[in-house]
């Protein structure tokens, strides 16, 4: 047994599953608070990653500045998204909402490709040495970055939710949208936030995937693992996202650990998160910390 | 009219009802023409049998009837002399009305100190954990109880949910069934709270009421609803002495119209053990 790859691959899978844990977190941020089902998630790094590029690249701004308005411009989306699109949804059956944020895939997708072609294009280089090696193991510098970043931002999500005034008050929505009203909060407001917060995280998730790969369509497929982590976490938990997303990572690493050494398949790493999905779903419905009493589509 | 509603006239009215009309989901006629006065710093109650229509009283002035597709189509609610009717519930918890509802419905998923500070949700002050310590003063045990609310007893979480209205510092306070499914001496205790809480705050009550006893005892006027319509006001007083009043809400009444003493011999004598 190759030791060498396996830990490396092991040490991959915990990064990339951070930041899937983070993406699966913004998913069942607007799961839990405005009961949206977002099959647009990945497009969310797609557009993020691309403005981030565009930014960079075509305006020649310095990263740190390119990269913060990148997030203000994700958090203006967000909220323009929220209040022209979903709002006018509140109200409508389950099935016509996923419907809609499906459409909202497809025609960001399309509007990434015509505005930026179809082509991966290299993010330019932000950090002087392209990895660092740590205990023997060679970790990309992006990588590096984004498992800080990831660690800062559940961090900062737990003080979020448990301390500030607004995610006290984004958890009353969640769990009595008019009890939260009674109290004095503004369940739009709320929403907004939700997709505000959501699509700025996960833009950032989306910058420093595209740092390491490039910026291409692929990106978006980021957004569809997201659903096995959730599922495997349990829909409406921000804790079952974070796990998820670290064991779907693992796992993911671990497959192609698996494959490389013993099958030679070549493909089972994108495949072996959606067997566990399925298996998921057969044996254990709500995931590992989901409620029990949830509406399932 | 009666004497007692023209004194209430002359004094501070601080929320007014007048003949309101109230539709759910455009058909359905729920409150047809509710005329209520609350004057500043007492406690008013509102009786009724169920399905009278005080809950939805209370909801068409605190704006909730618009998370249940409710609508005021008729009349007013004036609140220190301003119109609120229709308007969005957040707005008017920050004009100073506030409702806990039915049910307790505290966030069950949060601690007892989460919940308390939801309800200052709406204030931009920082004396917030001052008052947090005010309402532990009014309900000590609450103290104690450092686990998530969902845990605590019933009547911890109606004082749980008394005590949140607190922290909005509001000047009005709408309690719906305070008393729901609560033991006769927690009822008892959360009254003489409430009433404490009215005195020291000189937060005015609208209360609705299933316990028609201890809410006359505890309010200084009364208004009765039936089928969407107030039928009878007066001071509490004049109330628990009605006859018609005693008949149908406090047990009793005049003479032997209704007489519990053939109960007696409906009680068990012999013991299985």
């Amino acid at each position: 047994m190759n030791y060498e790859l396996f830990t490396q691959l092991l040490v991959n899978g915990l990064i990339v599953g951070t930041l899937y844990g983070v993406v699966a977190m913004c998913f069942v941020l607007i799961y839990k608070s405005t009961q949206v089902v977002n099959f647009a998630q990945g497009e969310f790094l797609l557009i993020g990653a691309w403005v981030c590029w565009a930014f960079l690249v075509e305006y020649q701004l310095p990263f740190w500045l390119g990269f913060s308005l990148t997030l203000v411009f994700m958090m203006v989306f967000g909220v323009v998204l929220q209040v022209l699109v979903l709002r006018p949804m509140i109200g409508e059956p389950i099935i016509s909402v996923i419907m809609l944020t499906i459409g909202l895939s497809i025609t960001f997708q399309a509007l990434m490709n015509w505005m930026f072609g179809v082509f991966a294009k290299p993010f330019p280089q932000v950090f002087e040495q392209e990895s660092v090696v740590i205990f023997g193991l060679n970790v990309q510098t992006a990588y590096m970055m984004s498992l800080v970043i990831s660690v800062v931002i559940m961090v900062g999500f737990y003080f979020f939710f448990k301390y500030s005034k607004m995610g006290l008050a984004m958890r009353a929505t969640a769990f009595d949208q008019q009890v939260a009203q009674s109290l004095g909060i503004s369940v739009k407001t709320v929403f907004a936030m939700a997709w505000a917060i959501s699509a700025m995280v996960s833009a950032l998730a989306g910058v420093v995937v595209g740092m390491v790969n490039g910026v291409s369509q692929a990106l978006a497929f980021f957004g569809i693992k997201v659903f096995p982590a959730v599922i495997l976490g349990g829909l409406d938990s921000i804790v079952g996202a974070i796990v998820g997303g670290i064991a779907i990572g693992v796992l993911e690493n671990m497959a192609q650990f698996v494959d490389y050494e013993y099958l030679q398949w070549g493909n089972l790493y994108t495949i072996a998160p959606f067997y566990v999905m399925v298996i998921i779903l057969m044996i254990k419905p709500y995931g590992l910390f989901g409620t029990k009493d949830i509406e399932r589509i | 009219m009666t004497d007692a509603a023209l004194e209430s006239e002359s004094k501070d009215i601080l929320l007014n009802v007048n003949n309101i009309e109230v539709v759910y989901d455009d058909v359905i006629l729920v409150l047809r023409g509710v005329s209520l006065n609350v004057p500043r710093g007492e406690i008013v109650t509102l009786l009724g049998p169920n399905g009278a229509g005080k809950s939805t009283t209370l909801k068409a002035i605190s704006g909730l009837l618009s998370t249940e597709d409710g609508e005021i189509t008729k009349g007013e609610v004036t609140y220190k002399g301003e119109s609120i009717g229709n308007q969005d519930p957040a707005k008017i918890v920050r004009k100073g009305i506030f409702q806990v509802m039915e049910g307790r419905r505290i966030i069950e998923d949060m601690t007892v100190i989460e919940n308390l500070r939801l309800g200052a949700f709406t204030r931009k002050d920082n004396q917030v954990n001052q008052d947090i310590e005010l309402v532990f003063e009014y309900f000590p045990r609450l103290k104690e109880r450092t686990g998530l609310a969902g845990y605590l007893s019933g009547g911890e979480q109606q004082m749980l949910a008394i005590g949140r209205a607190i922290m909005a510092r509001p000047e009005m306070i709408l309690l719906d069934e305070p008393s729901m499914g609560l033991s006769p001496l927690l009822v008892k205790e959360v009254f003489g709270i409430i009433k404490k809480i009215n005195q020291e705050q000189g937060i005015t009550m609208l209360l609705v009421e299933q316990n028609a006893t201890m809410a006359l005892k505890h309010s200084t006027y009364g208004y009765i609803m039936e089928s969407g319509k107030v039928v009878m006001d007066g001071t509490s007083e004049e109330l628990m002495n009605n006859n018609d009043v005693k008949e149908f809400y406090l047990g009793g009444g005049d003479g032997d119209r209704k007489s519990f003493k053939n109960l007696k011999s409906f009680k068990r004598r012999k013991r299985w053990l």
